[in-house]
């Protein structure tokens, strides 16, 4: 009975393989609004976290706002758009890092805090700066 | 060593020695003045420095009792207004400026004044804050790191002026350039996005559209600033001066 | 001294399954309530922008106090030598490690984001004395469990009395922390004072001893094992010499704030207000938690056992409602920003001559199954190893004793 182990293992396997092994369609993952990104894509799908966050120490306690790696300019040029033509937020399965995350099963937690659309320009005043 | 001027020879070393200073006390100078003509702006790619504090002055001879078009500006501004926050008691709801109206108990003086952040030099809120989420910038900005804020409450129980608010429910309208969560601390920025790329706070723009002008903005260090040049002239006073925190907000008039 | 010998409970008799369910659902109850709270945000609570720290804070501070407090019992055997204390000592770390578990688990669930609790363990800002907390809270239950392994253990026979001494001095300065939490605001009338530390810190002796005399109280006749009146009345005596003395702290503590004008406004709104804190500080902290155990300990009364755990239970009770007086009626009355001055309006509750509280039934929950959660980390504890000994009647344990 030394071999009824591998017997269970190997039936259990062979009878639910179909399902677990089967070829689960990947995500789809929609283009964004430009060329190209700041970084090739591989680069990006790596590294995106490590750019995210060190931005975000540069902007937060340096107020270092450069536009390459800013948070605000990846969500406006990675903005997709529903039938109607607003854009979808981060609950929204096409959202654009949501459309990977949740295939992923990577819960997001930048956006409890931060927008996940671009929103409109505020009537903030623009006295010798850029946005 | 010949130390006669040869003319003769090409330029001689006293004159070049003059001409060398003479030229890089302009290059400074110039450079300088440069500097300091955009001091406003600094560029986006380079980091805050301490050669600047931002602060206000408010003067509350012309704050209009009954006034909020500073709080509503700021409630705009930071998207306060856009309809989160369903859930919360009124109580539970964030502020980050308020309107004050005060009455001298021994003379029956009134007056009202906008409260805020007061952007202390030492500030308790970060002195008790664990994780350092509560920080302040080199420039004298304290602010919320919200990525590592863990929503304990410390600093709103250590703030002397209770000049920050929780949030109590999720929230969705957040606005790009203000972000704010459930479950982490938030208080005035003092408009920390307009102010890096040049810009004044949301509520001193709406006092002086207003038309009471009664907040004056810019940078304490430069004695050629608006609010410094205010703050020489007339005195001002800090609230709760005697805890020595040297807030960068002062008040005339109280 | 006759050696002690010590056993885990034996069985599982119909008592203690019941008593493992009732504080298993206390503990499950607190878990939901959490997860209703994190899961809408705290405006399901009671919490509010004046009122930051609620009911769940108050246990969480009462439960860590008393922590510290129950080691009290251990020290005095292993540092201070006293005899008749020692065969208490690993029962008294036991509870020591339950009530901290208890009282961070309910401190560390009502944060706003409880998923960021690896960020206060790696961020430090060595400024707060709320992080300076956090590493001796941790410590706590490093030493302690070394602590216990050496007074069990007999190979490390040798070092349990240094490592008795080094677990003594990391409490006091982990209590001084607790205390000077409140000490070191300085915005708030009712806080920014010296005495808070020492005032903890004789807290924690009276809440840690009162809960150590609890459990035996009730475990002993409940197991069936012997408990000498020597043990109780020693006990019973120290608690009433720490009930006293924290009665001493409070009245100091008051007499120095009625002193000053500066803090007249608080003191009014403390002893003699029209709120609710007024009630809780008379009537529950000062004559159920003061008055009342010492008049049981001192009078006939303390020869019958059933009436030294009262007095005990009436200690812990207005443990409670000291802190509730402590961290909310301290944040209910208004800063006081302006003196002199009174303020007509404000969109931010300045006006208000008081905050009111009212506590919502998840964050009393909360509170609750942190107690639960540490009964049941030292009946569990005490099923698995040998904490508590065979007996504690008086010709085992008593030096003087004849036998």
């Amino acid at each position: 009975m030394k071999y009824l182990r591998f017997i269970l293992v190997l039936l259990t396997v062979l009878l639910t393989g179909n399902t677990v092994l089967a070829e689960v369609p990947g995500p789809v993952i929609p283009k964004g609004n430009a060329d190209k990104c700041v970084l090739p894509t591989q680069e990006m799908r790596l590294h995106h976290m490590e750019k995210i966050l060190h931005q975000r120490d540069n902007t937060m306690h340096k107020g270092i706002r450069t536009t390459k790696f800013s948070f605000k300019k990846c969500i406006t040029c990675h903005v997709v758009k529903d039938d109607s033509g607003k854009a979808v937020t981060h609950k929204d399965k096409r959202h654009f890092c949501n459309s990977c995350h949740s295939f992923a099963s990577v819960k997001i937690d930048c956006f409890d805090c931060h927008a996940s659309t671009p929103t409109s320009k505020s009537t903030k005043s623009n006295a010798g700066g850029k946005p | 060593m010949n130390n006669q001027d040869s003319s003769s020879d090409g330029i001689s070393r006293r004159k070049f020695l003059a001409a060398g200073v003479v030229t890089t006390a302009g290059v400074s100078i110039a450079s300088g003045v440069s500097l300091l003509s955009i001091a406003q702006a600094k560029p986006a790619d380079q980091s805050v420095t301490d050669k600047q504090r931002w602060g206000m002055l408010i003067d509350t001879n012309k704050c209009a009792k009954g006034c909020t078009s500073c709080v509503d500006a700021c409630n705009h501004e930071n998207g306060l207004d856009r309809g989160d926050e369903q859930h919360s008691r009124p109580d539970q709801k964030a502020h980050w400026i308020r309107k004050v109206e005060l009455k001298d108990k021994a003379t029956d003086h009134t007056v009202s004044l906008p409260l805020m952040c007061q952007h202390c030099e030492n500030p308790p809120c970060v002195d008790v804050c664990p994780t350092g989420a509560s920080f302040k910038r080199k420039d004298g900005i304290v602010l919320v790191d919200k990525h590592i804020c863990i929503g304990c409450r410390y600093c709103m129980m250590a703030c002397p002026y209770k000049a920050r608010s929780f949030i109590h429910e999720e929230l969705n309208n957040q606005l790009d350039y203000a972000p704010r969560g459930k479950g982490t601390v938030e208080s005035c920025t003092l408009c920390v996005h307009r102010v890096d790329t040049g810009g004044t706070p949301a509520c001193v723009e709406a006092c002086n559209t207003a038309g009471h002008k009664a907040m004056y903005f810019g940078d304490l260090k430069d004695s050629n600033s608006d609010v410094s040049k205010q703050l020489k002239i007339h005195s001002s006073t800090a609230i709760r001066a005697d805890l020595n925190l040297n807030p960068g907000v002062r008040y005339r008039g109280i | 001294m006759k050696k002690i010998n010590y056993l885990e409970i034996e069985g599982w008799s119909g008592k203690l399954l019941g008593l493992l369910a009732v504080l298993g659902l206390i503990t499950l109850a607190g878990l939901g309530a959490t997860y209703y709270m994190e899961h809408h945000g705290h405006y399901v609570t009671g919490m509010n922008n004046q009122i930051v720290w609620g009911m769940p804070h108050v246990f969480a501070i009462f439960l860590i106090v008393a922590a510290s407090g129950a080691l009290n019992v251990a020290s005095i055997g292993t540092v201070f030598g006293k005899t008749i204390y020692k065969p208490l000592g690993r029962l008294s770390a036991l509870l020591a490690i339950a009530l901290l578990a208890g009282g961070l688990m309910v401190l560390v669930l009502d944060l706003g984001r409880p998923d960021r609790l690896v960020i206060a363990m790696t961020y430090y800002n060595f400024k707060s004395i709320f992080a300076w907390n956090i590493i001796l809270y941790n410590g706590f239950f490093a030493i302690v469990i070394v602590y216990i392994w050496m007074m069990m253990e007999g190979k490390m026979h040798n070092y349990y009395r240094p490592a008795g001494i080094v677990a003594f001095i990391w409490r006091l300065i982990l209590t001084t922390g607790t205390g000077s939490i409140f000490g070191f605001l300085v915005a708030r009338s009712a806080y920014d004072a010296a005495i808070m530390a020492p005032m903890f810190i004789i807290m924690s002796f009276a809440f840690g001893l009162a809960f150590f005399m609890l459990i035996i109280l009730i475990g002993y006749p409940c197991m069936g094992r012997p408990l000498g009146d020597k043990t109780v009345k020693t006990l019973k005596n120290l608690l009433g010499v720490f009930v006293g003395a924290v009665m001493y702290f409070v009245l100091v503590y008051h007499l120095t704030n009625l002193y000053g004008t500066e803090h007249h406004g608080v003191e009014k709104f403390i002893i003699a207000g029209n709120t609710e804190f007024t009630k809780i500080f008379w009537i529950l902290q000062v004559l159920v938690g003061g008055i009342l155990p010492l008049v049981i300990f001192y009078s006939k009364l303390s020869n019958s056992r059933k009436w030294i755990g009262l007095g005990a239970l009436l200690v812990l009770i207005g443990g409670i409602a000291q802190l509730y007086v402590i961290v909310i009626g301290g944040q209910s009355y208004p800063l006081e920003m302006f003196p002199g001055m009174e303020v007509i309006s404000s969109s931010f509750g300045d006006a208000n001559a008081y905050h009111p509280y009212s506590p919502s039934l998840a964050e009393t929950l909360l509170g609750l199954s942190g107690i639960a959660v540490a009964i049941l980390i030292v009946v569990l504890g005490s099923k698995v190893l040998a904490f508590m000994p065979t007996s504690l009647a008086d010709k085992e344990v008593d030096p003087h004793s004849k036998a």
